[in-house]
């Protein structure tokens, strides 16, 4: 459904569409919310404040921006509040200022030192192939999974978004309340961490 | 095209690969990033893994939420409803 017909449903007091938004939602909704709150089940309860104050105010929302962005304001909102009201400092310096602590794509000692005199900064270490069989295997599905779990709240949420459920770029800054470039500070930080867990459980021997 | 290897290091380069796979890389940047790749096997492999890597995070399904949250929240939209 799209968002017009969506709004008219929900205003209808239609409950399946309701249903169907909530799937739509649920999972990104809870992954945001966790960059502001200390635990899941905070993240859960912010979740139904979320979907209370969406019917509270569909009567009255005028679609200046989408549905989407709509509802994923509220659920900020709500999140930063009961952040500060559980002692949690607002990460604004995760989404804000991404670059203030500088992290690394790939240990440095991968590469050759910056003043070596033939091949400065070139691979120490390169990347080796990855066996396809064993990559496409469920094994490195639970590693990509386990990886993200471990990520600081702000990459997890902008890689689920964008790689997970396939946001694009526009959708998750509007969803984040976040730049471009932060954006894609976050991201980057995100995959490469990803990648190197695969490259860490694919390297091992079998 | 002159630029290469030695006007964008390894190290360099695998901070602006989501850059480039994000198409955000400025023109001349964006040269010297793929005549890199095209020369050097060790960052070829990297920008192949790291595709390989958001392909394989594709395809994880969206974490659930659980099953008594969402009937809490069936139970808000009936209330509501009825309200």
């Amino acid at each position: 459904m799209d968002d017009g017909r969506l709004i008219a449903a929900l205003r209808a007091r239609d409950e399946s569409a309701f249903e169907e938004l909530m799937r739509e939602y649920n999972a990104s909704l809870l992954r945001v919310a966790q960059i502001y709150v200390p635990s899941r089940a905070v993240a859960e309860e912010v979740l139904q404040e979320t979907w209370i104050g969406v019917l509270n105010g569909i009567d009255r929302f005028e679609g200046r921006s989408s549905l989407k962005t709509w509802i994923f304001r509220i659920l900020t909102n709500i999140a930063k509040t009961r952040g500060q009201r559980e002692g949690r400092t607002l990460p604004f310096s995760a989404l804000e200022r991404p670059d203030a602590v500088p992290e690394a794509a790939v240990e440095p000692d991968r590469f050759l030192a910056p003043d070596h005199e033939r091949w400065p900064g070139h691979w120490a270490a390169k990347p080796e192939p990855w066996p396809e069989e064993r990559l496409l295997a469920a094994e490195s599905r639970a590693v990509v999974e386990g990886a993200i779990d471990r990520l600081p709240p702000a990459q997890r949420a902008v890689i689920s978004l964008r790689d997970v459920e396939g946001w694009s770029s526009d959708e998750t800054c509007n969803a984040l309340g976040v730049t471009e470039t932060n954006q894609r500070v976050l991201l980057h930080r995100a995959r490469s961490k990803v990648r190197q867990a695969l490259e860490d459980y694919l390297s091992e021997a079998r | 095209m002159t630029a290469g290897i030695e006007q964008l290091s390894c190290q360099e380069l695998v901070e602006l690969v989501t850059n480039y796979l994000e198409r955000a890389l400025p023109e001349g940047e964006r040269a010297s990033f793929e005549d890199h790749i095209q020369r050097c096997t060790g960052c070829h492999e990297y920008v192949e893994q790291m595709r390989a890597t958001i392909q394989l995070t594709g395809s994880l399904s969206p974490a659930d939420v659980s099953s008594e949250a969402e009937r809490t929240l069936i139970a808000a939209f009936r209330n509501w409803k009825a309200g």
